[in-house]
């Protein structure tokens, strides 16, 4: 690509500053009880990752199993035990803290000004409470599995299964604790520590993202936790409210569950928009188009995600009544992701636009995101999900968004942030190939399943009509593609490590006050609480902030 | 962005709380009284509306929020507001089961 | 590199806002004393409405099976004793003045105050406690624990039964007095959780004699009783809604 807005500092010169929050203090219990924000941050990126190739692993099992209509790599059981540990990894321990743990805390402190998180002894606890949440699934996995999916229906659940449902209800019930003290964490230090001039719509719009999915963690994850109580209670002693043999209903645990499971899916994503806000204006030298619109949309998509719960039980035996009024709900949701989307667009007209690695990410993420969120409308309109649900069609479906969409941003978020947490630029020609690797690996995946879903192949089935087989296996290749477009970052980034270019404080010319710090930062971020007098994204005091460097360091 | 902290400097008086502990007495006699008496369709209104009256109470007096700033008022609205949501919405559902079709 | 940033944005090296007092419970990463207790009681709120959620789940199955099963509800409700279901209530309400008067005494800084509103916080709590297990006994023995071991007795043939006969009731068909399980699954459910949450919070109280006897609370640093308050008030709410839909269904013939 032709231009780039990196600039790194003189390399013959150039050094990691010696003073940052990594070597600050040695020893692996200055890591372990840490209170620091930034190094909490990091412990989480190394256990979610470990987690992201654990789901992965999982991933290739399901498509080797899928090349052939035959169930014969493994049993059917064994199959239904790799898809549910498949979507309980991939869910609740890579994708809910993906960008929230990571860079939520490691860059919120520092985009408000403050020194940490409001709460840090809890961020510690948090991460513990997911590294044990973590463990559980672990030994869950290695304990046989658990294969009612990851929904756990009842009454399978409860009554017909004789797998690992508690153990695995036990480790959703601790990882979710994480995210609700990651979530009440964020919302504190949004409220309560931003430094002086630092008002509301002076925010980056990261902020705004993650405050409006904290709310979701916070009011909506408990629901999931009694549930998963109740589930627990009836299973072990006979306390029961799901049991139809004593007038109890199953789908009220089909309520319950998703009232937390659909907000969960915006818990999920309104991270990665924020991180896709900064990275677009960054590489267009722009600031957001319509930033009210954009903060308002995420807190709008919080509250309307509420309301929507049951158009993942359209046919579960709900009156039609609900029905009609989730499907009508379901429509208005999709408002303010589409009013997001409109904003990244015309923040890139008229802008200077740069392809660095982040904004090919991004670039990604908008086209996949939206192709995965109009299918979603169309499951949102009654009819069509009659036909369509239970098929590949949602697989299809949520694995755009997710994993086009939200991966895509985290992968656009840890490269846009890499030089700020570790002082090292990764190697640009690789990484640029990575993300186009991803993305031609992720269509390949992806896109067949959902013409496999209108064709009619339905989702948690070991095999399979003959018929459909030639889909599967272009799924199956593009998935190997998809894994090699995984793998490069873990190696490129690793080695920048030790062998990347020196970054320097602002090797993307970018706002925000993170960027206005030393890479890799201190431990307390600033030396002097910074006090904030422009707006958002404000490219003019940028340039003017350069003038003035280069005037300071000429006069002296 | 330091806010004004009214509850730090607003001591609420003992005076106070025993005041609000002996509604509560009374609210706790009342509903238990209620309870004995056929009102038909209203004895469930009765019955929560005097629960829920203690509980404004002990929210507003002995959780302070009465003294306290937008923001915790704002708080306890949103969560009371979620929980409605719930109930409403999944209460909606049951009880239109059985409205049949159309 | 910083500082000179810091210098070209005008601000001073000693920092915005200089520290008036700094007393040791003052945290390194806030401003001020106020901003700390502050986010404390802010952090304290959303706490709170976590569990509002987390109770919130099964007041909505309850909600839900006594607007479908309501006479097996009311015939199962005649089997709690509003005695001790009134008791249970004055207690809690007088536990929750004793832990007001407690924040109070802290403000105040009067030590001794302090202690003894939380010594007869926890001993009300403790009686609390004391009148669940006999309730859950009594259900024990009468075999209305949900499970292998239930027994439809009491309300196919409630003349058999004490309580059923004083409320005056009415044999129900096999397929409600069925339902009245449903009943009980909540019942304990929704009161044994609340009894953890004061297992929980009697423990903490315990904690607090401790430290408030060492003056911890008593030397203008009140957040963790206030907070803790807010917690037991919390605890307290729950119960009254727990009495007024568990006890109080319908007492009329």
């Amino acid at each position: 690509m032709s231009d780039t807005i990196v600039e790194l500092p003189d390399q013959a010169t150039a050094r990691i500053p010696k003073v940052n929050y990594i070597t600050k203090e040695n020893g692996l219990l200055s890591w372990l009880l840490t209170g620091d924000h930034k190094r909490i941050a990091i412990l989480y990126l190394i256990s979610i990752t470990f987690f992201f190739f654990v789901g992965g692993a999982l991933a290739g099992l399901i498509r080797l199993e899928l090349l052939t209509p035959q169930s014969d790599l493994m049993a059917s059981d064994t199959y239904n035990k790799v898809f549910t540990m498949h979507g309980v990894v991939m869910v609740f321990l890579f994708l809910v803290p993906s960008v929230p743990a990571t860079l939520g805390n490691f860059f919120i402190p520092m985009m408000i000004g403050a020194k940490d998180l409001a709460l840090p002894r809890i961020n510690l606890l948090s991460w513990y409470l997911y590294v044990v949440g973590g463990i559980l699934v672990l030994i869950t996995m290695v304990t046989g599995g658990v294969d009612t999916g990851w929904t756990f229906t009842t009454p399978l659940s409860i009554h017909y299964v004789n797998t690992n449902v508690l153990t695995t209800g036990l480790a959703i019930f601790v990882a979710g604790f994480s995210s609700i003290f990651t979530g009440l964490n964020f919302i504190v230090t949004t409220h309560k520590m931003r430094a002086p001039g630092m008002t509301w719509f002076r925010l980056p719009l990261f902020v705004w993202a993650n405050y409006a999915a904290s709310i979701l963690m916070v009011l909506g994850t408990p629901v999931l936790a009694i549930t998963i109580v109740l589930v627990a209670l009836e299973r072990t002693i006979g306390i029961g409210v799901f049991d139809p043999t004593k007038g109890g209903d199953p789908l009220l645990f089909q309520h319950l569950f998703w009232f937390y499971s659909h907000p969960a899916v915006y818990i999920m994503i309104l991270p990665g928009m924020g991180v896709i806000s900064e990275v677009i204006s960054t590489f267009s030298r722009k600031r957001v188009f319509g930033y009210t619109a954009v903060a308002f949309s995420s807190v709008a998509i919080a509250v309307f995600g509420f309301f929507v719960w049951a158009h993942h039980m359209f046919i579960m035996g709900v009156s039609n009544y609900a029905v009609l009024v989730f499907s009508l709900l379901t429509m208005l949701v999709a408002v303010p992701s589409a009013i997001k989307i409109f904003n990244w667009a015309f923040t890139l007209y008229k802008g200077s636009i740069t392809f660095e690695t982040p904004m090919l990410y991004a670039f990604g993420f908008m086209g996949l995101f939206t192709i995965g969120g109009l299918t979603g409308v169309f499951l949102g309109a009654t009819g069509t999900d009659i036909h369509l649900t239970e098929t590949y069609f949602i697989v299809a479906h949520f694995h755009f968004v997710m994993v086009g969409g939200m991966l895509m941003a985290f992968l656009a978020g840890i490269h846009f942030w890499w030089p700020k947490m570790t002082g090292r630029m990764y190697p640009e020609k690789v990484s640029q190939l990575a993300a186009v690797v991803t993305f031609i690996g992720f269509n390949f995946t992806f896109f067949p399943q959902f013409i496999l879903g209108i064709l009619g192949m339905p989702r948690r089935y070991a095999a399979y009509p003959a018929e459909f087989q030639i889909l599967n296996v272009f799924s199956t290749a593009g998935a190997t593609i998809l894994g090699v477009g995984y793998m490069l970052p873990i190696l490129y980034l690793i080695w920048s490590l030790k062998y990347g270019a020196i970054a320097g404080d602002n090797p993307w010319q970018a706002t925000g006050l993170e960027w206005q710090c030393q890479s890799p930062p201190l431990t307390e971020n600033f030396t002097v609480q910074p006090i904030m007098d422009h707006e958002a994204y404000d490219y003019e005091w940028l340039e003017g902030q350069k003038q003035k460097e280069e005037e300071v360091a000429s006069v002296g | 962005m330091s806010e004004h902290k009214e509850h730090e400097h607003h001591i609420v008086s003992p005076k106070v709380y025993v005041m609000i502990l002996l509604a509560l007495l009374v609210g706790t006699a009342a509903t238990v009284g209620a309870s004995f008496v056929d009102m038909g369709p209203w004895n469930p209104v009765i019955n929560l509306a005097i629960a829920t009256t203690k509980a404004t109470l002990v929210v507003l007096f002995f959780m302070h929020v009465k003294y306290g700033t937008k923001l915790t008022k704002l708080t306890v609205v949103a969560g009371i507001f979620t929980f409605l949501c719930l109930v409403a919405m999944t209460l909606a559902d049951y009880s239109s089961r059985a409205w049949g079709q159309w | 590199m910083s500082d000179s940033q810091a210098i070209a944005q005008g601000t001073h090296p000693e920092g915005s806002g200089a520290h008036v007092e700094h007393p040791p419970y003052l945290r390194h990463h806030f401003n001020s004393v106020e901003q700390q207790a502050d986010t404390a009681g802010f952090a304290m709120w959303l706490f709170l409405l976590t569990e509002v959620m987390f109770f919130g789940g099964l007041f909505t199955a309850y909600l839900i099976y006594r607007n479908w099963y309501y006479a097996s509800f009311v015939a199962a409700s005649h089997q709690l004793s509003i005695v001790l279901g009134t008791c249970n209530t004055v207690v809690l309400i007088f536990s929750s003045f004793t832990m007001a008067m407690g924040v109070w005494c802290a403000e105040t800084r009067r030590k001794k105050g302090l202690v003894v509103s939380l010594l007869l916080t926890i001993a009300l709590g403790l009686v609390f406690l004391g009148i669940k297990t006999v309730e859950y006994r009594e259900k024990y023995e009468k075999h209305h624990i949900p499970g292998d071991h239930y027994s439809l007795q009491s309300f196919i043939n409630p003349a058999s039964d004490k309580e059923a006969s004083e409320a005056g009731d009415k044999p129900l068909a096999l397929d409600a007095a069925q339902h009245t399980e449903l009943y009980f699954s909540l019942y304990f459910a929704m009161t044994g959780m609340h009894a953890l949450h004061m297992i929980i919070g009697i423990g903490i109280l315990v904690f607090m004699v401790i430290r408030a006897q060492a003056g911890a609370y008593t030397s203008g640093h009140v957040t963790f009783v206030e907070n803790f308050g807010l917690y037991w008030h919390f605890v307290d709410i729950v119960w009254i809604y727990l009495f007024a839909l568990l006890y109080l269904i319908s007492r009329h013939a």
